[in-house]
């Protein structure tokens, strides 16, 4: 019997398993398809202070082995979340979910962290900060050490629950953003976000994307993804949830052995509805052909 | 919605960069005439969604024309061929407000779901009217089947070689006495059937799509009391609610 549990600290999932948020919506159109209680947990749709329509469309562009979106946080603001969508999320999700947290400024951030701290559906909460800093010329708040540390402080100082970090690949140097977010006491680091690509109509020879330039992200960023978790291991001592182009359990594996001890899965939902479940239900059989027992013992194996 | 793989039993050129397929398998979450099936093929990351044109127990018909890498490789495939498809996407028109003698405006591309909304309509004893609008007459298909149904079909063409010459809207201002309208072809027809016809009715729209079933917001559309999701909340919207 292979033991496919993990732990993010305290909290034991069932399996490393978790939909990465915006591809999954707040669970509603894949629990008509099956039962989403076999996941790890969920990260919901990104959420910020007030409701967002997001950017204009086109918002996806087709790449080779992956996509470009440019969504731009589309969500009905935590009020609504909290009223309206955890109650529903209650009904078909009976574990903790992943509230993921936008923000634009550091008090935005505050805000939301602060109401969905009272939240008992809530199990951890995840920080996006990919997004523009309005107050400071637009500069996301996680391609700077400084910023992203303001932020981990802010938002620990309003909630008890785990904080883990969202952390953006277009840096530099994400190891010293990681190291300045568990200086500041993130609880964990989830990486990585998109990165930034663009697509251009030959026909019309302007950007298929309405606003120019998207998230990058599918199967061909899952190398990228390794490395920058691989690295990121070797700096830090808090949990890595691992994402970017996971799409089969060979990928969870290899994610985990470079530093992850869970598995986010995030474009793939969108082309094949059923991966997370199909997954699942193939880790062990996988786990055995390479021979392990215990899937949260090969967490950093890599190194 | 569900997740099967279909076999391919016909694949054929019924006009100028224009096939129809012929897919077997489960129809059983297809409801409504206007839903979409969304297509995976090898070599490609995201689906290619494209409008049921017919179906029965245990058949799809779809037509698409050829706009892209994609679609050219399908165009490519042979019976026997299996493909991995989401079937029973989007709402789909509703037959209930038509009215006895609804008016079918199909533009290119979007002409194909008209052909099952036509003979849903029909069975429900109305009598609908159908403009089929194309650019050349090399373009033109489907205009027999729609008049072997025995609806009456107006067929306009841009450069004036066949039928009414100019666009759908030119064949429409020739109709009186018509109850109600379904529309679906590019974005400029449906505006201006939106501007010429004095009655309710429903558009179907298109967008670039992530995932094609409600997931990913990338299909995100602002009407006049929600935001909607172009692949699940629609593709049909009522004239009423549209935002232009």
């Amino acid at each position: 019997m292979v033991d496919i549990k993990v732990n993010l600290g305290d909290w034991e999932l069932s399996n490393p398993i978790i939909p990465a948020s915006g591809t999954f919506g707040y669970g509603k159109e894949f629990a008509e398809l099956y039962d989403i209680n076999i996941l790890g947990s969920f990260s919901f749709k990104g959420t910020t202070k007030e409701e967002r329509f997001g950017n204009p469309t086109p918002r996806i562009a087709e790449c080779p082995m992956g996509m470009i979106n440019s969504v731009g946080l589309q969500n009905p603001g935590i009020d609504k979340v909290i009223s309206e969508e955890l109650p529903q999320m209650k009904k078909i999700f009976h574990k903790p979910v992943i509230a993921n947290i936008s923000g634009f400024s550091i008090d935005e951030y505050v805000y939301c962290c602060e109401k969905i701290d009272k939240e008992k559906q809530v199990g951890i909460i995840e920080v996006n900060v990919s997004c523009p800093n309005v107050h400071n010329g637009g500069m996301a708040f996680g391609t700077d050490p400084v910023c992203a540390a303001q932020v981990t402080k802010a938002v620990k100082a309003v909630t008890k629950k785990p904080v883990y970090i969202k952390l953006s690949p277009n840096v530099t140097d994400i190891v010293s953003i990681a190291k300045a977010c568990e200086a500041e006491g993130a609880d964990g680091l989830s990486l990585i976000n998109t990165m930034l690509g663009m697509r251009i109509d030959l026909k019309t020879k302007k950007p298929v994307i309405a606003n120019k330039m998207g998230g990058f992200s599918g199967s061909t960023i899952l190398p990228v993804a390794l490395k920058m978790v691989y690295q990121v291991f070797e700096a830090v001592k808090i949990p890595i949830i691992g994402m970017g182009g996971v799409s089969s359990c060979e990928d969870v594996i290899e994610m985990m052995l470079a530093g992850a001890s869970a598995v986010q899965i995030g474009a793939a939902n969108l082309v094949n509805p059923y991966i997370c479940k199909e997954i699942i239900e193939q880790l062990p059989a996988v786990c055995e052909k390479y021979n392990i027992k215990n899937l949260k013992e090969i967490t950093g194996g890599a190194h | 919605m569900n997740k099967s793989v279909y076999i391919i039993k016909e694949n054929v050129l019924i006009a100028k960069n224009t096939y129809k397929t012929i897919l077997s398998g489960d129809t059983s979450s297809l409801t409504k005439p206007g839903q979409f099936i969304n297509i995976l093929l090898d070599g490609f990351y995201l689906r290619r969604p494209i409008s049921v044109c017919d179906y029965d127990d245990s058949t799809i018909t779809i037509i698409y024309k050829i706009v892209g890498k994609g679609t050219e490789k399908m165009s490519l495939l042979t019976p026997g061929d299996k493909l991995d498809i989401l079937v029973g996407l989007g709402n789909g028109f509703s037959t209930e407000k038509s009215g006895n003698k609804p008016l079918l405006i199909g533009g290119g591309a979007g002409i194909p779901p008209m052909y099952n909304l036509a003979k849903k309509l029909l069975r429900e004893e109305k009598e609908p009217i159908v403009i089929l609008g194309f650019n050349t007459k090399d373009e033109i298909f489907y205009q027999e089947e729609f008049e072997n149904l025995g609806v009456k079909v107006l067929v306009c063409t841009a450069d004036g070689s066949v039928g009414v010459k100019g666009f759908v809207t030119d064949a429409i201002k020739q109709l009186s006495g018509y109850t109600y309208f379904y529309t679906c072809g590019p974005q400029p027809m449906l505006k201006a059937v939106y501007d010429t016809t004095k009655v309710s009715g429903e558009f179907s729209f298109e967008e670039r799509m992530g995932c094609g079933f409600g997931a990913c917001m990338g299909c995100s559309c602002k009407t006049k009391y929600k935001t909607k999701r172009i692949c699940k909340d629609g593709p049909v919207l009522e004239k009423e609610e549209i935002i232009w």
